[in-house]
Order: C-alpha cells, then sequence, then structure tokens
C-alpha cells in the first residue's frame, strides 16, 4: 500500500526490544507476550532465590539426623513427596531451575559470541570460506542436535560431572549445537544487510572492510537476535534435560538436574508412583512455555504478515500524512464482520 | 525498471525487447535432473563433516578401549588390547583407515558385546524406523489440518486455542510426555501396555519367523494372526503419540506462519478479486506455496524425530538403535556409539537429500 | 437499464495503525460509464490505491470502508453495494461485474500453478463446467495476444516474460466479461516498450470488450495515452474531475497544474545542453577522460557451473571532465552495472576501464581506496541508502572521517551544515534520523553526502525513480545546479529518456549490454539513428493527449515496418 504513515520521532521505551514489542502488541498477541514474560520472570525468580525458597539443600537426605526415606508420597514435612534416592521432590525443583538458567546463560553467551563472529565474517567477506563454513554448519544444523550434544559432552566431561565440570560441560554441549543456527542467521541478515545502499555508500566513500563490518552491518544485523535467544534458551533447557535422561547430566550430588531425576523416576511410573516425575516434568514443561511464549510473540511482532491487526473505527482518523488522530473510535468497530 | 544487477537467472528472464519472446518452455526435464544429481553430489561432504567431526570428537577423549574397558582390565592387558585394535598408531592413519572401512560399510564392532556395528543395526534399526514412521503419520495427522484450521481462523480464540497446544506439544520432553502418557493410560486406567514392543508371547512368535524383517508390524501381519497385530499396534499407541506429538506441535507452527505467509500474496488477492472462495484461497492458492518451505522443514523435523526417537525408546523399553544407543552410552561403548551416529548421519543426510526433491518436485520454478 | 457500471458515493476508507487511526479515502464520488476509462492520477499516499481495491471489496482487515460503491453487472439487470456485501454475495460480484488488473504481474500470478488452472479456477467459482471453462481459457489467451494458447495455457508462470505474464493477468480480468476492470499501476513495473503493448491491450479491453476501465496510475503520459476522462486525487479526496483534454489543456486546481508542470517532457533539456556545450573551450573535448571505457565486460557468476550472465558485452564509451552522460536502458539492459563498476562496486570482468586514471580491470580495493574520495555515488533507493541508526548528520560527516579530514562527527558539523544547506535541506534536519525525512529529502541528503568531499565524478543511479514527479522535478533541479556550480562530471542512470534528457550533455542508449546509441540529446531523441532508440523513443507516452495520439501512430508505423 501506497499510504506510509510517517510517525514522529520515537520514545527511549519504543527502541527497547521487549518493552517496544510489549507496547505494539494488541490483544491475543499481547496476552501470549504478557503470559510468556509472567512465567519467565516467575522461573528466574525461582533461580534467584533456589536457597531461600527451597526447605532443604538439593543433595539433602536428612534433616535432624532422620533419614527423609525414599519415594514417600507428598506430606507435610515433603510438600511433593520423596525420590527414589531420597531427596525431597520440592527442593529439588526449586533448585533444578537455578542449574537451568545458568546453563542456559552459559551456553547462549558462548554461541552468540562464536556464532555472530562466524555469521558476520563468512557473510560479509563470502568466498571460500563463506562457502565451507556454510556447508560444514549445514551439516551440523541437519544432524539431531541430541546426539550432537551427547557427543559433544562425552568429549569434553568423558561423561562424568562435577558442578562446574558437569555444568560447563552441558552448556558446551549446547553451544555446539546452537553455533550453526546463530551462524545461519546473522549470515544471512548480514547478506541482506551487506547490498542494502547504505553498506555499499560506506564502500564507494572508501570505508575500509572492519570498519563497514562493525559499523555499518552488524548493528543492523542482529535484529533477531532476541527472537533466537528465546527460541534457543527453550531448547537449551530440553536438550539439558534431554542430556540428563540419558544419564549425560550431573550427579545429584553436584546440582538438582530435572532431566537425572525424571530418569530416575522412570521406574516409579510403573508403580504408579506420580509424584517423583510429575513436579520436574511440569517444572521443565512451564520453564519452556514461559520462554517459548516470549519468543513466538518476539516473532509475530517483528513479522508484519504475523501482527496481529486491529480494524479501524468508521472514518475515523485523519487523512493528513503527518499527524495522526488517536484511535478513539476503534473500539466501535468491532462488532462488524470480516471484510476478507 | 530498476535495474539492479542481479545474478543470472533473474536478468536472463527480463528480456527488454518489444516482442517479448518465451523464455524457455517447460524448465522440466533437464532443470530437475540436474538439480537432483547437483543435490545429490552434496550428501558427500555432508556425511564427510559429520564422520569426521564425530570421530575426532569421540577420540578426543582417548582410546575406545581404556574408556570402555578401563576399571576392569589391568594396564598390561588393556595395552594389548589396544595395540591389537591397532589404537596407539596416529590418529590420523586410524582415521583414513576408518573412513576407507565406512566407505565399504563396515563401522567396526563394538567393544561390550562385540558384534559388528552394521549387525547391530540391522537388527534394531527396523524398531527405529518402524517407531519414527508412527510418529511421523501422527504429527502429520495433527500437525497439518490443525495448522491449516488456525491460519484461516487466525488470530480468534480456534487460533490462540491451537497455537497454545502447539506451544505445549513441543514444551513437553518427549520423556516426559511418555511418562505422563504410561502413568495415566497404562499404569491407572490399564488400557495399554506400560512398555516394550510386544508382550512375550508374540515376541517369541515373530522372532521364529523366517527372514522377519524386525518390523513388528509388518512381520506380524505375515504371521497372519489377528492377535499379534493387534498386540503390536497396542504396543505402538503410546511411543508413537509421544514422539509424534512433539513434531506435530512444530509441524502445526509450521503451517500456520507459511499459510499466513502465502495469504498475504498478492496472487491470493488476486484469485479473491476473481471471486474463490475463502477456503479455497486457504486450501490451495496459500497452502501448495507454503508446502515448499513446510516440506525442508520437515526434511529438519526427521533429525529432531531421530534425536527423539533416543529418548522415546528409552522412555518405553523400544528397543531400538534409540535404546540400544542409550545402553553403549552407559557401557561407555564408544566404537558403538560412533557406528550408530555415522549411521544415523547417513540416514539424516539422505532424508534431507529426498525432501528437497520433493520440494522440487513440487515448486515449477526448480532452478538451483 | 443504466449506462454507468460504478458509482462511488462518499466512500470513506481508515486504517487503524500503531499510531492511530488513519484516513486514507476522505468522502469519495466517482462514477464510470461503459466503455469509457477513468484515470484516477496523484501522488503516492494520495489514496488512489485505495480506493480502487475497495472497488472490489479487497482492503485488508485493518480497514474500515463507509460510504456507497454501486456496481452494475454487465446487462444492468442488477445493482450492488460492495461495501455492505458479504462472503458468498461479494465473491459472486467479484470477477463478473468488475475485476482487477494488479500492478506486478510476477507476484499476481501463483507460481506453482499453470496459468490455464487458474484462470478455469476463476470460472469454475461462477459455475461453470471444467471443459467449457478450459475452452474459455484458451480462447481469452489468444485474445490478448499469447501465442500458441493450446498449449501455453498449461505452462507455469515462470515461462512467460513480464509482458506476458501481465497480459495473463489482463485476460483473467476479461474471462468473464466484466463491465468494468481496475487496473492498479497496470504498467508501472515494466519497460516502457512492453508498457506500450499492454496499453494497446487495454485499449482494445475497452474498444473490443466494452469494458470500462478505472486506471490507477501516477504517470501522466499513460493517462494522457489512454483516458477518457481524470479524477486527480490529493490527500485522500478528488480534487479535480475532467475529460482528459479539458485536464491537460486548462487545469483548474494549482494542485493539477503543479502536477503537469512537473512532468519532464522529451526536449525541455536541449537549450540548457546547448548553452553547456557552447560555453566550452574548444580543446575541451580532447583532453583527458574522467571515465575512459572501452570493450568493457562484466560477467556475473554462474552458480555450480553454470555460465555466467553478461550483464554488459564490450561498452565503449568516455565521460570528460564536467560532462554529464546520461545513461538509458529498460531493465536487464546493464546500465546499473556500468555505474557500479565505475564505482568499484562490481568487478570488471574484461577490456578495459580507466576511471581518474586508474585502470579497473584486475585493480585490488586498497590501490582504488584513495581515489575513492574523488568519486560520488547517488544510490536508486531513498529508503536504504542511510544507515538507519545513525542521524543524517553523522551519515554526511561520513566522509570526512573515512578519509581523514575529521577525528569525530562533530569535527566536521559546519561543514555538513554548509552541505544540507547547498542541497537546500534546513540545518536542523542534520539531527534526524532519516526514517523521519521523507524520500525526496533523503535524496537530497543521499545528494549532499555524494558531494561532501568535491569528487570529480558523480554516479547518481536511477537517483529519482522512486520519488513523485513533483519531487523529482525539484531534486533535478537542484541536481542541474549543483552540477553547474561544482562541476563535477557525472555519470547519470536512467529509465527515463525525459529524466536523461533535461539533465545529460550526451545520452547513451544501452540495450541487452551493448551501445545502441550515443551523441547529444538533439542527436539521439531528436533524430535517432538506430532502429531500437526510434521503438524507445515512440514508446514513450507524453503528457499530453493530443500529442499522444499522433506519436501512437508513428509507433504502429515503426512495429508495422519492423514486421
Amino acid at each position: 500500500m501506497s499510504d506510509i504513515v510517517r510517525p514522529a520521532r520515537r520514545p527511549l521505551a519504543d527502541r527497547l526490544p521487549v518493552v517496544r514489542d510489549l507496547r505494539r502488541a494488541v490483544g491475543l498477541q499481547r496476552g501470549m507476550l504478557i503470559a510468556g514474560l509472567v512465567i519467565t520472570a516467575v522461573f528466574l525468580l525461582t533461580a534467584l532465590l533456589a536457597p531461600l525458597l527451597a526447605p532443604y539443600g538439593f543433595d539433602q537426605l536428612r534433616a535432624d539426623g532422620e533419614a527423609f526415606g525414599a519415594q514417600r508420597p507428598p506430606s507435610a514435612e515433603h510438600l511433593l513427596g520423596t525420590t527414589v534416592g531420597g531427596y525431597d521432590v520440592l527442593s529439588r525443583v526449586l533448585w533444578g531451575a537455578q542449574t537451568a538458567v545458568l546453563v542456559i546463560v552459559v551456553a547462549i553467551v558462548l554461541s552468540i559470541i562464536a556464532g555472530v563472529l562466524l555469521g558476520l565474517v563468512s557473510g560479509y567477506l563470502g568466498g571460500w570460506l563463506d562457502r565451507i563454513l556454510v556447508v560444514v554448519c549445514d551439516a551440523i544444523y541437519a544432524f539431531p542436535s541430541l546426539l550432537l550434544a551427547i557427543v559433544m559432552s562425552i568429549v569434553i566431561s568423558g561423561g562424568q560431572s562435577s558442578l562446574w565440570g558437569g555444568l560447563l560441560a552441558a552448556a558446551i554441549s549446547i553451544t555446539v549445537v546452537f553455533i550453526p543456527q546463530y551462524f545461519r542467521v546473522v549470515r544471512s541478515e548480514v547478506v541482506r544487510v551487506k547490498s542494502e545502499a547504505f553498506v555499499e555508500s560506506a564502500r564507494v566513500l572508501g570505508a575500509p572492510s572492519g570498519r563497514i563490518m562493525l559499523r555499518s552491518v552488524l548493528p543492523n544485523a542482529t535484529r533477531t537476535l532476541p527472537l533466537i535467544v528465546t527460541l534457543n534458551a527453550s531448547e537449551a533447557i530440553l536438550t539439558l534435560a534431554g542430556l540428563g535422561f540419558l544419564g549425560f547430566g550431573i550427579e545429584p550430588t553436584a546440582a538438582a538436574e530435572w532431566g537425572y531425576d525424571l530418569n530416575k523416576a522412570l521406574s516409579d511410573v510403573t508403580s504408579g508412583i506420580w509424584w517423583t516425575s510429575l513436579f520436574p516434568g511440569l517444572a521443565i514443561v512451564l520453564a519452556v512455555l514461559g520462554i517459548t511464549l516470549v519468543g513466538e510473540s518476539l516473532n509475530d511482532l517483528a513479522d508484519p504478515r504475523l501482527r496481529g491487526r486491529r480494524r479501524a473505527g468508521v472514518s475515523s482518523g485523519a487523512v493528513a500524512e503527518t499527524s495522526i488522530a488517536p484511535a478513539a473510535a476503534a473500539s466501535t468497530a468491532s462488532g462488524e464482520d470480516d471484510h476478507r | 525498471m530498476t535495474d539492479l544487477p542481479e545474478p543470472s537467472g533473474a536478468a536472463i528472464a527480463a528480456p527488454g525487447g518489444a516482442t517479448p519472446t518465451a523464455p524457455s518452455t517447460r524448465g522440466g526435464g533437464g532443470g530437475l535432473g540436474r538439480y537432483i544429481v547437483v543435490r545429490a553430489l552434496l550428501i558427500v561432504p555432508t556425511v564427510f563433516i559429520l564422520v569426521t567431526v564425530v570421530f575426532f570428537a569421540m577420540r578426543a577423549t582417548g582410546d575406545p578401549i581404556t574408556a570402555a574397558l578401563g576399571g576392569r582390565l589391568t594396564p598390561a592387558q588393556l595395552q594389548e588390547r589396544i595395540e591389537a585394535a591397532g589404537y596407539d598408531r596416529p590418529l590420523l592413519v586410524q582415521y583414513i583407515e576408518y573412513l576407507g572401512r565406512v566407505l565399504t560399510g563396515d563401522f567396526g564392532s563394538t567393544i561390550s558385546d562385540n558384534r559388528p556395528v552394521t549387525e547391530v543395526l540391522l537388527t534394531y534399526g527396523g524398531a527405529t524406523l518402524e517407531l519414527a514412521f508412527y510418529a511421523l503419520i501422527v504429527a502429520f495427522l495433527v500437525g497439518i489440518p490443525l495448522g491449516l484450521l488456525a491460519a484461516a481462523r487466525r488470530d480468534r480464540p480456534a487460533d490462540a486455542a491451537l497455537r497454545l497446544f502447539a506451544i505445549l506439544c513441543y514444551a513437553t520432553p518427549v520423556f516426559f510426555a511418555g511418562l505422563l502418557l504410561k502413568l495415566v493410560f497404562a499404569v491407572w486406567l490399564d488400557l495399554l501396555p506400560v512398555a516394550g514392543r510386544a508382550s512375550t508371547s508374540t515376541e517369541l512368535q515373530l522372532a521364529f519367523l523366517p527372514d522377519a524383517t524386525g518390523i513388528y508390524l509388518i512381520d506380524a501381519i505375515r504371521t497372519g494372526s489377528s492377535e499379534a497385530i493387534a498386540d503390536v499396534l497396542q504396543h505402538a499407541v503410546l511411543p508413537s503419540i509421544a514422539l509424534g506429538l512433539l513434531t506435530a506441535g512444530v509441524f502445526l507452527r509450521l503451517v500456520r506462519t507459511n499459510v499466513i505467509g502465502t495469504l498475504a500474496m498478492d496472487y491470493v488477492d488476486a484469485a479473491r478479486s476473481r471471486g474463490v472462495s475463502e477456503s479455497r484461497l486457504v486450501r490451495t492458492h496459500a497452502w501448495r506455496p507454503a508446502l515448499i518451505p513446510i516440506i525442508t522443514v520437515i526434511g529438519l523435523q526427521i533429525a529432531l524425530l531421530l534425536g527423539g526417537a533416543v529418548l522415546t525408546e528409552t522412555t518405553f523399553e523400544w528397543r531400538g538403535l534409540g535404546f540400544q544407543l542409550a545402553e553403549y552410552l552407559q557401557a561407555r561403548d564408544f566404537v558403538a556409539v560412533q557406528g550408530i551416529v555415522a549411521l544415523l548421519a547417513v540416514i539424516v543426510a539422505l532424508t534431507n537429500f529426498v525432501v528437497d526433491v520433493v520440494a522440487a518436485l513440487i515448486d515449477p520454478r526448480v532452478r538451483y | 437499464m443504466t449506462d454507468i457500471v460504478l458509482r462511488i458515493d462518499s466512500l470513506g476508507v481508515s486504517f487503524a495503525t500503531d499510531g492511530g487511526d488513519v484516513k486514507a479515502v476522505d468522502g469519495v464520488s466517482l462514477e464510470v460509464a461503459r466503455g469509457e476509462v477513468l484515470a484516477i492520477v496523484g501522488e503516492s499516499g494520495s489514496g488512489k490505491t485505495v480506493t480502487a481495491r475497495s472497488i472490489l471489496g479487497l482492503l485488508p482487515e485493518t480497514a474500515t470502508a463507509s460510504g456507497v460503491v454501486m456496481l452494475s453487472s454487465r446487462d444492468g439487470s442488477s445493482e450492488h453495494d460492495v461495501v455492505a456485501l458479504r462472503g458468498g454475495d461479494l465473491r459472486a460480484v467479484r470477477g463478473r461485474d468488475a475485476a482487477m488488473v494488479f500492478q506486478e504481474p510476477s507476484t499476481a500470478l501463483n507460481p506453482v500453478f499453470t496459468v490455464g488452472w487458474q484462470i478455469v479456477e476463476g470460472l469454475r467459482a461462477h459455475g461453470m463446467p471444467r471443459r467449457a471453462a478450459r475452452r474459455r481459457a484458451i480462447e481469452i489467451l489468444d485474445a490478448v495476444g499469447i501465442p500458441d494458447p493450446h498449449e501455453r495455457v498449461d505452462h507455469y508462470p515462470h515461462q512467460f516474460s513480464g509482458g506476458q505474464k501481465q497480459r495473463i493477468v489482463i485476460a483473467m480480468a476479461l474471462v468473464l466479461e466484466p463491465g468494468l476492470i481496475v487496473a492498479d499501476e497496470p504498467t508501472t513495473a515494466l519497460d516502457v516498450t512492453v508498457q506500450a503493448e499492454i496499453l494497446d491491450l487495454l485499449r482494445r479491453c475497452r474498444d473490443d470488450f466494452g469494458a470500462g476501465i478505472v486506471l490507477i496510475t501516477h504517470n501522466m503520459g499513460v493517462v494522457a495515452d489512454l483516458a477518457d476522462r481524470v479524477a486527480v486525487m490529493y490527500q485522500g479526496r478528488v480534487i479535480e474531475q475532467a475529460d482528459v483534454r479539458t485536464l491537460f489543456s486548462a487545469p483548474q486546481t494549482e494542485y493539477t497544474r503543479a502536477l503537469l508542470d512537473a512532468v519532464p517532457y522529451v526536449g525541455h533539456g536541449r537549450s540548457a545542453a546547448a548553452a553547456r556545450a557552447s560555453s566550452r573551450a574548444a580543446e575541451w573535448a580532447s583532453g583527458e577522460a574522467v571515465v575512459e571505457a572501452s570493450g568493457l565486460e562484466v560477467t556475473y557468476p554462474g552458480r555450480l557451473g553454470r555460465s555466467g550472465f553478461r550483464a554488459v558485452r564490450g561498452v565503449d564509451l568516455r565521460i570528460r571532465p564536467g560532462e554529464v552522460l546520461g545513461l538509458v536502458g529498460e531493465s536487464g539492459s546493464g546500465k546499473s552495472t556500468i555505474g557500479r563498476a565505475i564505482a568499484g562496486l562490481t568487478r570488471v570482468t574484461g577490456g578495459s576501464l580507466q576511471v581518474l586514471g586508474h585502470e579497473l580491470n584486475g585493480v585490488r580495493e586498497r590501490e582504488f581506496r584513495a581515489v575513492r574520495s574523488r568519486i560520488g555515488f547517488v544510490f536508486q533507493d531513498p529508503a536504504s541508502s542511510f544507515d538507519p541508526r545513525r542521524t543524517i548528520a553523522e551519515a554526511v560527516a561520513e566522509p570526512f572521517l573515512i578519509h581523514g579530514r575529521a577525528e569525530h562527527p562533530g569535527d566536521a558539523r559546519a561543514q555538513v551544515d554548509e552541505l544540507l544547506e547547498a542541497v537546500q535541506l534546513p540545518r536542523a534536519y542534520g539531527d534526524r534520523f532519516p526514517f523521519e525525512l521523507s524520500g525526496g529529502q533523503r535524496q537530497r541528503a543521499s545528494l549532499a553526502r555524494a558531494i561532501a568531499l568535491r569528487p570529480e565524478l558523480l554516479i547518481a543511479d536511477e537517483p529519482t525513480s522512486a520519488l513523485d514527479v513533483s519531487v523529482q522535478a525539484r531534486v533535478l533541479e537542484l541536481f542541474a545546479e549543483l552540477q553547474r556550480e561544482l562541476g563535477f562530471a557525472c555519470l547519470f542512470i536512467s529509465h527515463d529518456l525525459a529524466v536523461v534528457d533535461l539533465v545529460a550533455d550526451r545520452i547513451a542508449v544501452l540495450h541487452r549490454g551493448e551501445l545502441v546509441e550515443e551523441g547529444t540529446g538533439a542527436e539521439v531523441l531528436g533524430e535517432p539513428r538506430e532502429a531500437y532508440t526510434q521503438r524507445l523513443l515512440a514508446s514513450l507516452p507524453v503528457p499530453d493527449p493530443v500529442a499522444q495520439a499522433t506519436r501512437r501512430e508513428t509507433l504502429r508505423a515503426l512495429r508495422a515496418a519492423e514486421r
């Protein structure tokens, strides 16, 4: 459509990611985004306050000299029961949030740095280096990420796991899986931005490649990063849990990890013991759900085709190109049928 | 009217002459054949890269014999076995030798139970194939119609519910979904078996079948026993749903996004201006072009499915490659792990090849 | 039975946007009679496209329409108000009573279905049996001039050229013989020679099929060629309506007069060029050239063993100091490629290209970098030629920073202010971000950046083709002024003969990568020697209905002679 509306200068709140998106969202998308943000906030707070919230330590087997006992159903002392190993389920679930957040943060920071760097250089310079990197990353990208993570965790820790060793091993394994994703996204953005006139204009002016890459290309090629970060965060949780479930996670004495607990709960299910698997599982689902809701909302808002739309009121609004009337009449149109 | 320097194809297709000549007749035969050949050649580097990465990654921690048998044998015995297997030679030599053997289809022998990896693959491959196949059916049946529905009902309550369903599908780890399904349908309601691929009697029956395929449904049909068929199917229900729903969520989202994208194209408006109905716009005009990216991504989902199969098989004790892989991982038998992973790489590369060719068949503009 | 096929009465359309509701169309009333072409003209944002789309009820969901859009069926037996119609009733009207021709034929056809399938689908939606529909599809393809329709009915859109695709889009509109065809910028995406053919075809829609046509366009030449009546839209309203001759000869409103004055005519630049030529010294022509190409070749590499695409095939040209060379050609002619090659953006693959005394065939970027301060470049797209994250002043200061004439954007602010003034932008605009400027303002800023280091050579690649005609006129004026003052040599690339004629000393015509003809404006446009140039010139519709009618005959004779 040829009718372009040119807004006045944007306030700061409109330029920050997420905050800007929250202001732009309408209806269902706004609901999704808010729900996602709330769940994610709860998840992060739990991770931060786990030491205060959890009634026991993650590796605590006894209180006041008395063992908790294994597979106890939920009770006053153990609100969510105890595991087959005799740990308090509630405490393990709460501490597990901390482990998950740590792994996500390390994995994403590492993969962003590596992926963005490779994508930027590869996309901007092109040539044979670019071709090789694309083929390698495509090959790795096509491979089942969980299997790759397993291979990497064997490499890094030989499958053994201390606290930081296990955390790092898991995080780095996930990093290797993610690098091709960031690489692909950043590279395609760089290739797009590279052909924009303002980058060519810098080239015509004689700016050195390094300067163009850092000053013109990079800042304009990162707009999809917040989106991938959220989507990857949820994938990181799932991969971590998958590793734990297969026995490549972190020992119960080193940290609480939901996937490991689920693995131990596998045999409980057959005998009808539900509390050992239900709660760590729900924790994973909620954490992933929250982050995914945020990510998908950001995705929709970034894509004009997917943006939620509302209808204008009958003959409302001003005509002039630059002046914009308030959306006072917008709500009156909702009763009308669809125009399609 | 613009005159940007387009690389090859596009510029040729816009002749500036006054009497436009037809740019090319049917691009079918030659273009497609060429595309298939070029795409087939790309399998080689993909497999090569993955096999290489896996080889060096697995070896970075040392030789497989120490890893598997480290605590159980004396250092002298270990050394003897390492030398016998040739693991004391330079890594590069071993790598080249390994590549040569892989080329002839020899993936080595497992250390823990000393079986050729190829035999392990043949024995358990069928089970994984079967599970993946069922899961794909579930994913297609659930994901695609619901995705179309969500796109057609965009931004309305039905769309919201479907999207939440999709997100829940892939927010739930397959093993947790599996555990829940087991708990509800197998333990509490006692409707379906808890685990395994068949009950013991059926397993025995199938084991004695001459040249069994390892794909239980086919074998059961060949026995002609309706009980065996029902038994096999009953065992397949829960694992297929657990694994299928995960992929269904991805498909749902994929179909919705792509169909909404193509619904915004000019040609949809053009068809609308000819009086074509809304439902038909979604089903044909938006669906067919959307199918091209969807199929490409589905190829990538096969990888996700295989990763998920490892977890699903462990959850349901479904004795397939994934289950076996988990066992070998526990045993630290890295030769077996390496073999299985390398084979999966080949499968993934082949699947992606087939998927890309199918996508090209749907797209009349086949061009590479 | 009435002869009015479309009656629009006080139509209003509002859109919901992030910034609140915006009214795109405000109280528009129009009528179109059977067999009449009504042109709706206006610049971007005038609401002409929205008006056109509301005739078929094709507004997006964010829009709300009010008023009446009354469509008569072809035989005049029934009338429907499209604004009030919903669902099946609306579908029944679409295609049967009114049909649409879209701007971009390559996106208006679904790439994965054959053209026949797409035509048949529309017929079947209106209840025609499959076989009859296919027969009808072949008939209509034949009628719009697609050769071998029996065979080509089963071809996919990508197997047709741009002009043929637009013919097919028109065929789809015609196939149910609607009383009204809405054509939204039907020739804007096409080259001028193809445009002439499509305009002929649309004329036949009116004369042979008796359809009324609503023609949406910004091109006054197209209006003069095809329209019977004209409605001028400005800011969502129709400000003037008249028959085409009256409008061009005696425009009533100030806006229409200004709009018509802004349209460049071929031949208007001749006196200025002659004046410049006579002021030059005699030995000037033999002096050293700023750009000298001989046998210049540029081939874009093909992918994976495919042969590359030869965009430029052995071109010889010279630009002398202070001279403006206009380079014209249709899409794919290689004109932009030559500009990019001279600026060192595209690699020269054959022949020789000397720019400011440096050979560019085989040059290394590092050696060429110092020369770059002597070259300026203005890009086509004002929307993307500035980094959206930096202010105009920072962007204009960039040349000073890169070539070490300033340490910090602030140091160059005085020069930047001077430059902005030179391109007639208020100083305060330096603190704005690119998106806060209009297209024309951005193109001025782009000029400011290009002339910052007082270059000896400026390359302007379609600098005005994305602008509205009135804005274009002002930018071209500014360009001529700056050129006079600073005396830079210039390669001015455009697809528009009239624009090139306005600014150029000499004109070079490119066709499929080869130089067809070169000379002064008077030579090339006054008495073209080559058949291609003649056809190109004759295809360009002039914004004067009387003159255009004669030119149409000339073109017809030219085409007949070629056959």
